[in-house]
This record gives C-alpha cells, structure tokens and sequence, in this order.
C-alpha cells in the first residue's frame, strides 16, 4: 500500500444523462509515469479534473497518499495540473509564474528564489525567467507551465493533453524531454492524452478508456502485444482481424476456423487460459508481425492467409498496403522500404501473408 | 506633380482616402457648434463681471476665481469630490462580484441578467430618484417597515443627508460600473482562474492577485464611468441632499439660475471641468501597459 501514490475506488461521475466516468478503480504507483488514454468522450478529462479538484465525484474516492480527497478543494490539493492551454498568467514575468505557488503556500522568500531557480535550470528556461509568457514560443510556454508545477514539489504532477498545442517536431523532442524530467524529479504523473504513440512513448503504465469506463490496465506493451479486448486491440495500433471459432485446444495452442476467409491450411493460435474449443473469437495480428511474400505460397511453416493487394503507399521509411484476403476482409500491411523506391509488390498482385502462432491475439467476441 | 507613379491605386486611393471625409462633416460641426462653442463662451464669461441686476459684464477680472478660494466651496468641492470617491468605492465593491457572478453564468443566463441590470434605465432618472424619496422620507416604505418590525420606535432621518445621496448615487451609477466589468471578466480565460486555485490561491489572493489585475482596464474603465458623473451629478443631491446636502452641481445651478452670478458659475464649471480632465488623465496613465510593474514579493 505504501507505494501506492493514488488509489481510485470505484468512482462515478454523471455530467446529466451522460455517465462520464462510470465506476473507475485504478491504482497508481509512487512515480510512475501513467497515462489515461482513450478518445474523446472517453472520461479522461473528467477523472483528471476530480483528481485535480475541479470536480467532485457523484460517488467512489480518491486518495491521494493515502489520503481520501472527499470535500478536499484544489488549493489544498498535493496536486498541480499543467493546462493543455498552459493558462499561464499573462500579466506576470516567467519567474512570478514559478513562483506562484509557493508565494501561496508562504513559503520563505529565500527558498523560493532558490527553487524558481533550479526548477527553470530544469527546463532549461533560466535565461528567459524574465520575459512574459506572451514572448515564449509555444514549447517555451509548455515548460513554464510544467516548472510551475514542479516547483511546488506535489504529489502528483497532472498533464491534460500535455503535447496537444505543440508541431509534430517539437512533439517529439518535447516527449523525450518530460519523460527525462519525470525520471529526474521522481514525481508521480499522470498525463490524459488521446495520442496512442505518446502515450505508448510516454508511460510507464497507461489506462486505456472508452465510454467512462477503463477498458485495459498495463505496460506500453502488455496493450500492444497482449491487448484484451477489440477495442484496445483498434485503439492502440492497427489491427488486422479475422472472425473463427477455437478448436483443437491443447497446451495453450489451438487452431482457429476461419468463417469468411478460407485458407489452404489451419490457423494455429496461442490460446489465452480459460477459453474453450467451440468459442467464437476474433484474431488480430500487427501489420509490422506479417510477412509478405508475392504469389500464393503453398509450403511455408507457419500461418498463411492469401489475398490480393488492393493499394500500396510510399510513406518514407516503409510501405503500407491493404490486402484483401476475404470477401469483406481487409488486411494492413507494412512491408520495408528494400530502396530504389520500387514497390515490394504490385498492387493487383496475389500475394500470401505468413505469421507465427505466437503473433496472432484471440480476443473472444462479444 | 509629374511624379504620379504610374500604378492602377494612384488613381484611386487619394479618392478613397478622403471620400469618407464628407461624412465627418455634420458630427465636426455638431461638436463645433453645441460642444465647443459654448464652452469657450463659458470661459470668457468665467473671466467677466457680473452686472448689478444679474448681466454679465464685460470687464475682464480673475475676481471669480479669487471668489472659489473662500472655504464654503472649498468645503462643497471636497464634499462632492468625498461623495463622488465613495459613490465609485461602493460601486465598485458591490459591482465585482455582481459582475463576476454574470460573467461566469451560462450564456443565455448571463444575456436575462445583463437586462436585470439595464431594466432602470427604461424609465426617466427623475421618476427613479423620487422613487427614493418614498423609501426615505420620514413616513416612507423603509421607515415603515421597520417600525413595522419593531426594530425601531421612531422614524429615523433618512432624506435630506450625505447618506440618503450616497445611495442614489450609487443607485444611479451602478450599471455603468458592472457592465465595463462585466466585459473585462468575461474575457478572461476561466483556466486561468483554475490555475490559480490550483496553485494553493484562496479567494482573496485569486482576487488581488489575479482578477484584478486582468481585469484592470474595466475597473478603471467603470470607475470613470461612475466617478465623472457622479461628481457633476446636480438631480440625485438636489432631490435627495436637499439644503442639507449641496454637490458643485447644485453649486453651479445656483449661481447660474438663482443668484444669476453667471460669471461665478462658469468659474465654477470650469474648475469642475478640470478636476474631471484631471481624472480622465489618470485614467489614460493607468491604461498604459504596466512596465515592470510589481517585483517578485
């Protein structure tokens, strides 16, 4: 229990008709890096915003060091949210931004000097600590606003789309930078973001939500290799599916019968435990675990479905295609950028996708 | 003139640029005429003598001046300018937070409250002012009431006072001080607002520390707007003041219609005049971007 930084139980919040977060329990770990990820819509927000304060839960709690937040109003808080907009005051310097916080908290004014201090050398912002906000760039402005919450040294460190605002190229050295900071101040975060690649960059640990409810807990890649349901399994990277029934279950393999696409031989699949022969499930399979090989393949080891490719795009560092292998079964596929820019295989093509057993995630249907 | 350069807008822009003058026309002359004109006939009749029987003289003397040094206008002007001070601190007190609570409504709430608060202005100023005379006057609603409650056994004095003008004033002017504010608090961001109270703010520092200075330019704004008017206000003392209670206003409108001193009231005027430039130049001061304005206490 004692490295447990947050503890949410069972928390329900209703927005009118609309449940936004509906029953949520989540444990959060003593400077772990955690992402609540999902579309909008999805709850993120309004569970960021009870943990920041803003807005009180209809029912459950939420204890933040072992401390429940029932009634708790946001300037009594161990917490410090980073807008998406930054909101940083536009009529004080950089350095009355930091400082903020800890001329609220009263804290003396020697100490605060010192710490406005190493926190800006932290995100590198020393130099301009006496400019206004309305002269930084925007990813100058993304870490004033995390220094601001730095300094006070929370509990937990809240980031609402943290990234949103900023291009493509800053997104991504700005990435490795709060991920660095993070690890240097040893502070819990937890960042709400609909952006699967930074989530997955980001966390340690990340939620995945869906319609107020959290649909898989786990490490970047426990989603993305063993995801539990559908919705993860599209959510989190793209997901090649095909429908079968299990059979044949014996030591945790099993094979799949295919309904819509046919295959010259059986599917083998890794079974997870508890799911029995007769079972309708879907098979998902990552583009970059499929390999493609022109024709129709007829003495390979593993699984092989066939299909045609219907499209194929150059997109720099590899190729991505769509194969139709089925009536109305459409497959991604990445295949490596061989050079001399030519097509590793024509659209049109008949071509045969191979994967190990291993590859291939059966989710049963719901 | 032969360096017209041989572009297509030479031809049309010294055109465009002063058609649109024809239409400044009747508002320039308007202003000559009712605004600017008479104010320089006040200034030299402020320089005049007044005639025996009420005239005005033209024999230039600074006697009208030398006659607003006597304490008695003294006093008059430095009641106005107390009341006026008081009038805008009231106003502004109770119209923060009348303002901030509009301006943080819904949108459609906040359009039905914004005409609460403009409903007075439907009906004539004088008619609301004698309203006040009814709430106030010795056998009048208020005294009543609270005989009624036995709170008290005897009407209180309450026209004819500083106070009973107090409370017109602030009655009359108060819409002009919560709509500027209205306007400068909705603009601001409500993130930032959130921010600060995540930041550890309580009410008091989220105010001065952050409201108001976002806020400044409306406060100043409604400030003036209420401190101006207030301080040349001549209907809401006289209705409500009575002989007890005299504003330059008053002042003013005495010499001018009853003691028929016309060269002493434009004195007058003028220095009223002053005082309001005076302030409006704070104003402008104060609307100028704070440069370095508050150090790191």
């Amino acid at each position: 229990m004692n490295d447990l930084s947050i503890d949410i139980r069972a928390l329900v919040k209703r927005h009118g008709a609309t449940v936004a977060v509906d029953h949520v329990s989540l444990q959060i770990r003593r400077g772990e890096f955690f992402s609540l990820l999902g579309p909008s819509g999805a709850g993120k927000t309004s569970l960021l915003r009870m943990l920041a304060g803003f807005e009180m839960p209809d029912a459950g709690d939420i204890l933040i060091d072992g401390r429940s937040m029932a009634g708790v109003p946001p300037n009594l808080r161990p917490v410090n949210l980073v807008f998406q907009s930054y909101a940083l005051f536009p009529h004080m310097t950089v350095a009355e931004n930091v400082a903020f916080g800890l001329e609220m908290k009263r804290v003396p004014r020697d100490e605060i000097l010192e710490r406005v201090g190493s926190t800006l050398e932290l995100v590198r912002l020393n130099d301009k600590r006496d400019r206004m906000p309305g002269q930084l760039s925007g990813g100058e402005q993304q870490r004033v606003a995390l220094a601001r919450a730095l300094v006070n040294r929370p509990a937990v460190v809240l980031l609402d789309e943290p990234l949103a605002a900023l291009d493509q190229q800053l997104r991504q050295q700005m990435q490795s930078e709060l991920k660095a900071i993070q690890a240097q101040v040893g502070i819990t975060f937890v960042c709400v973001t609909h952006h699967q690649e930074e989530a997955l960059a980001l966390s340690d640990r990340l939620a995945v939500m869906q319609q107020g409810r959290v649909m898989q807990v786990g490490r970047p890649d426990d989603l993305y290799e063993r995801p539990e349901n559908l919705f993860v399994a599209r959510f989190v990277g793209v997901s090649n599916e095909v429908c079968g029934t299990l059979a044949d279950i014996q030591a945790g393999e099993g094979a799949l019968l295919l309904g819509e696409v046919s295959s010259s031989r059986g599917i083998r699949v890794a079974v997870p435990a508890g799911l029995q022969s007769g079972v309708p499930v879907v098979m998902t399979v990552r583009p970059e675990r499929i390999r493609v090989t022109p024709g129709h393949d007829k003495e390979t080891g593993g699984n092989c479905l066939h299909g045609v490719v219907e499209t194929m795009r150059y997109i720099g560092s590899e190729w991505q295609g769509v194969v139709r292998i089925g009536e109305s079964v459409r497959w991604t596929i990445h295949a490596p950028n061989a050079g001399s820019g030519s097509r590793p295989v024509a659209v049109g093509a008949p071509v045969s996708l191979q994967w190990s057993a291993g590859d291939g995630v059966v989710i049963p249907q719901t | 003139m032969n360096q017209r350069p041989p572009s297509v807008e030479s031809a049309t822009a010294p055109r465009s640029r002063f058609a649109g003058c024809g239409l400044l026309v009747p508002g320039l002359l308007w202003t000559t005429l009712f605004c600017l004109l008479p104010m320089v006939v006040v200034l030299a009749v402020s320089f005049a003598t007044r005639g025996t029987y009420g005239g005005v003289l033209w024999e230039f003397s600074l006697d009208n001046y030398r006659d607003l040094l006597h304490p008695l206008y003294g006093r008059i002007f430095g009641q106005s300018l107390l009341l006026a001070g008081m009038t805008t601190g009231l106003c502004l007190a109770m119209g923060f937070p009348l303002a901030y609570y509009i301006a943080r409504m819904p949108p459609r709430r906040q359009a039905l409250w914004l005409i609460f608060i403009m409903i007075p202005f439907w009906t004539n100023f004088l008619v609301r002012t004698y309203a006040w005379i009814f709430i106030l006057r010795t056998e009048g609603l208020l005294n009543t009431v609270l005989i009624q409650l036995h709170l008290i056994s005897t009407p209180l004095d309450l026209l004819y006072s500083n106070e009973a003008v107090l409370v017109g004033l602030v009655y009359g002017y108060l819409p002009f001080m919560v709509l500027p504010l209205y306007a400068a608090i909705e603009r601001v961001d409500p993130a930032l607002i959130e921010a600060a109270w995540d930041l550890y703010a309580d009410r008091w520092s989220l105010f001065h520390r952050v409201l108001v200075p976002l806020t400044k330019p409306g406060i100043i704004a409604g400030c003036v707007l209420v401190f101006i008017p207030s301080l040349g206000s001549f209907l809401t003392p006289d209705l409500l003041g009575g002989a007890r209670s005299m504003m330059v206003g008053n002042l003013i409108q005495h010499e001018y219609l009853v003691a028929r001193d016309w060269p002493l009231g434009s004195a007058l005027s003028l220095v009223l005049m002053l005082m309001v430039m005076g302030s409006l130049l704070w104003y402008l001061k104060a609307q100028e971007p704070p440069a370095g304005e508050r150090g790191g206490q």
